[in-house]
């Protein structure tokens, strides 16, 4: 399946990319994640990150499907 | 009821006003500016990322909880995005209600829940050139040298 992933902030400028879509095997945005990692060695896991699908927050053990847009926070520090 | 993200600076009148109503007896602003230091080290300015559909549907469940658990009560909140420069403020926070206590405890909350939920991320630019993502651990240790060797 294909998927549409977006970088904010910390992992931006890890990633040295916003946006990119990937074809994948990935069951959970977890197993996304780490392999983004391998795609972009800069790229580090953060415990306090987040993840969101089509706008909506969800669980690093939650699952994909075709045409998600995946956004990946690093951690958030509003205020 | 609302959470709004602005580049401009707030408009704290307008925020307050915002939430006035005659059944209510307290309000309670909290603003929070940008300070000249973080953690032993002097600040020259702050940057705020924020990615706005979220936060703005996040922003406004955090006052929806609040209004749920402290019961009648107005609150409006307003989170700058972009370079904001020393002793601006950054974000603010307003609550009627009745009485003040409620007021006290709503706005406490939303102040300290959108801290942590809202997808924002803050940027400190350092006196001495340097700068990194605030809670990043990762960038703490790998962020400096990233931006010495003009790494993006």
């Amino acid at each position: 399946m294909q998927v549409a992933i977006t970088y904010f902030a910390a992992f931006r400028e890890m990633t040295g990319i916003s946006n990119e879509t990937v074809t994948t095997r990935a069951q959970t945005l977890e197993e996304l994640f780490r392999e983004a990692m391998v795609r972009h060695p800069g790229l580090a896991h953060e415990p306090a990150a987040l993840v969101a699908v089509n706008d909506e927050m969800a669980e690093w053990h939650g699952s994909l499907s075709d045409g998600d847009q995946v956004l990946f926070f690093p951690p958030v520090a509003g205020g | 009821m609302s959470f709004e993200i602005v580049t401009a600076p707030i408009d704290l009148e307008t925020l307050k006003n915002s939430v006035r109503d005659d059944a209510h007896g307290a309000c309670v602003v909290f603003e929070g500016w940008v300070r000249d230091h973080h953690e032993g080290r002097s600040v020259l300015r702050l940057e705020y990322e924020i990615y706005r559909p979220l936060a703005i549907k996040e922003g406004e469940r955090i006052i929806a909880e609040a209004r749920e658990r402290f019961g009648p009560l107005n609150a409006a909140a307003v989170h700058r995005a972009g370079l904001l420069e020393i002793g601006e403020v950054a974000v603010a926070v307003a609550v009627s209600s009745a009485h003040r206590d409620e007021a006290f405890r709503a706005c406490r909350q939303i102040i300290d829940l959108a801290k942590v939920r809202l997808p924002i991320w803050k940027k400190e630019y350092f006196t001495d050139g340097s700068a990194h993502w605030v809670n990043c651990q990762r960038c703490l240790m790998h962020g400096e040298d990233a931006l010495n060797v003009g790494h993006p």
